[in-house]
């Protein structure tokens, strides 16, 4: 049933494939990222109360929900590479690690923008703005955990560890600081509650959503191509490749010379 | 389109410096991580490159030394 | 009886023992990681004033952060000076279950720094002018969250244990953890000072000690086996 997977477990024909395919994801996010961003910029009417602020919105919810859901992502590799010792989904999970970070990032300093002239404040203790934070540094603490290990292989299997801890906190953390923040909620007024999406709100959002998720398998493609050569570099087919490369990369500057 | 002008489209109803921060701050980000993310997928394959030169650098030099001591013994001996 | 055949809870008590008596050698161990914790918790007076009224709102949080930072600190004698000389590794090769091992081993860790701590908790809620209906629900909320931070501080010291400057990573690994146990157990002193049942916050973290307590030995034992390669 699941045999047509089974190639996709070479790293030699997932780097290939993953090459194949990374110019149409690349193409198909700047498509779908172009169209959404202007719309969204210039086209979508603006909210009656919170008028053009409003538009930060088109980032900062995929930002948000992306930066969610590569956690899981993560979490999905590191448990398949536990539980049947498959090294490319390490790999995998090393390259969604700072993918994530950027967008937690990202959605943090975007609902700062939106905070500051909604709320008066540029940082608020709002539960989901909160959570975002801890899933920062939840995501900080995976990173670094990379970065520590010499070996690539234990450095995977510690962070695979590690994501699946906090893959089980992270629901228990976000609950806690929802529930911490209703019960410490002063007077400040949430307008950043659900938005009256009308349908040519919604298009660009949809854009927006589909462009931001294009883009984030395109670079986590990335990343999981330069993850497969490190972890293989003493393989026969990782060093045909590389030669290859520098070959043509030699006569490309010897034409440029000439 | 929204905007009856490109000065109303930059002044965002007055909201201009937060949208165009949150999306300048994004793009920046997001531009720094593709760059990075390609630039480290060459620093790999000129790193993997580089080694595997000197290997075969070392590879030769093993060689040309063990021929040099097969081709002649006797200086080997003397 | 060959060590092979030790029962359960044999070999529990058999560590347990060990590592309480390799504590009770090096007292400092024990003292050090207190003396922090008070320290600490002198300190905010000092910084933010000595208003009997400010102090005694914000005593639950001091007093809980203190806890975990002094426990942060005292964490990383769990596993360390045993992987040092190789008897962790001889551990992880006996025939014994890990679960079994790491348990007692946080047990340990958990009866030489959190014991204390809770017993000099009331002195310090003292300098703090905490409420005098809280001292119950500090006592309790410590007595339940002290093991979940040792529990759960035990998963982040067996992943850094085999690195050389694990000290400041370990700390970024397992604070974020903390989060739940700090807020219900703050909530519940805060509760309890205004006089209500803080019951349901006793129970959220009683659920927590024994989520971790059923699920940290596994994850330290697969963390162990990642750093002792």
């Amino acid at each position: 049933m699941w045999k047509w997977l089974h190639p996709y477990a070479n790293p030699e024909v997932s780097y290939h494939f993953t090459g194949k395919i990374l110019p149409w994801l690349g193409a198909l996010a700047t498509l779908f990222l172009s169209i959404g961003i202007i719309w969204a910029l210039a086209f979508a009417p603006a909210d009656y109360q919170q008028g053009d602020s409003f538009r930060i919105f088109y980032v900062h919810v995929p930002a948000a929900s992306l930066s969610m859901g590569i956690y899981f992502g993560m979490a999905i590799a590191a448990f398949t590479s536990m539980v049947w010792q498959f090294k490319l989904a390490d790999a995998s999970a090393a390259a969604m690690a700072p993918v994530g970070a950027i967008f937690t990032a990202i959605a943090l300093i975007t609902g700062a923008a939106w905070g500051k002239p909604m709320w008066g404040t540029w940082w608020i203790w709002d539960a989901r703005l909160t959570s975002e934070l801890i899933l920062l540094f939840l995501y900080l603490g995976v990173i670094a955990l990379h970065n520590a290990f010499e070996d690539k292989n234990l450095a995977g299997k510690a962070a695979g560890i590690l994501t699946l801890v906090g893959v089980i906190n992270l629901p228990i953390i976000k609950y806690s600081v929802e529930w911490w923040n209703t019960l410490h909620q002063g007077s400040t007024v949430s307008k950043l509650g659900k938005p009256s999406m009308s349908i040519d709100m919604l298009w660009p959002f949809v854009f927006c959503f589909i462009g931001f998720a294009l883009l984030v398998a395109t670079i986590i493609c990335i990343r999981f191509r330069s993850e497969i050569l490190t972890r293989n570099s003493i393989r026969p087919w990782v060093r045909t490749l590389v030669s290859e490369h520098l070959s043509k990369h030699i006569a490309q500057e010897k034409n440029n010379a000439i | 389109m929204q905007f009856d002008s490109f000065s109303a489209f930059l002044n965002m109803g007055g909201y201009g410096f937060y949208v165009w921060l949150s999306f300048g701050v994004s793009a920046a980000l997001i531009a720094g991580l593709l760059f990075s993310s390609l630039t480290s997928h060459t620093k790999v394959i000129k790193q993997i490159g580089a080694r595997q030169q000197r290997e075969n650098k070392l590879r030769q030099v093993r060689k040309n030394r063990q021929n040099s001591t097969t081709n002649n013994p006797n200086e080997e001996t003397q | 009886m060959s060590i092979a055949n030790l029962s359960y809870r044999a070999v529990f008590s058999l560590v347990l023992k060990r590592d309480l008596t390799i504590a009770m050698r090096h007292k400092d161990d024990i003292i050090n990681p207190l003396l922090f914790f008070v320290i600490v918790v002198t300190l905010f007076p000092l910084g933010i004033g000595p208003e009997a009224q400010t102090l005694s709102r914000i005593a639950p949080g001091i007093i809980w952060v203190a806890a975990l930072l002094s426990t942060l600190l005292s964490l990383d004698r769990l596993f360390k000076s045993d992987h040092d000389d190789g008897s962790l590794e001889q551990m992880l090769l006996s025939p014994h279950p890990v679960f079994i091992l790491v348990l007692a081993k946080i047990v340990a860790h958990w009866l030489i720094t959190g014991l204390p701590l809770i017993l000099i908790a009331p002195l310090l809620a003292v300098l703090l002018h905490l409420n005098e209906q809280s001292y119950g629900a500090l006592m309790l909320t410590l007595l339940l969250g002290t093991p979940v931070l040792s529990l759960l501080g035990a998963i982040g010291v067996g992943l850094t244990v085999g690195i050389k400057k694990g000290g400041v990573l370990l700390s970024l690994l397992v604070l974020p953890l903390y989060i739940p146990v700090l807020i219900f157990a703050t909530s519940a002193i805060d509760t309890a000072a205004l006089g209500l049942p803080y019951s349901g916050q006793l129970a959220i973290i009683a659920a927590l000690f024994i989520g971790s307590l059923t699920l940290a030995p596994f994850a330290v034992g697969a963390a162990l086996k990642v750093s002792t390669n």
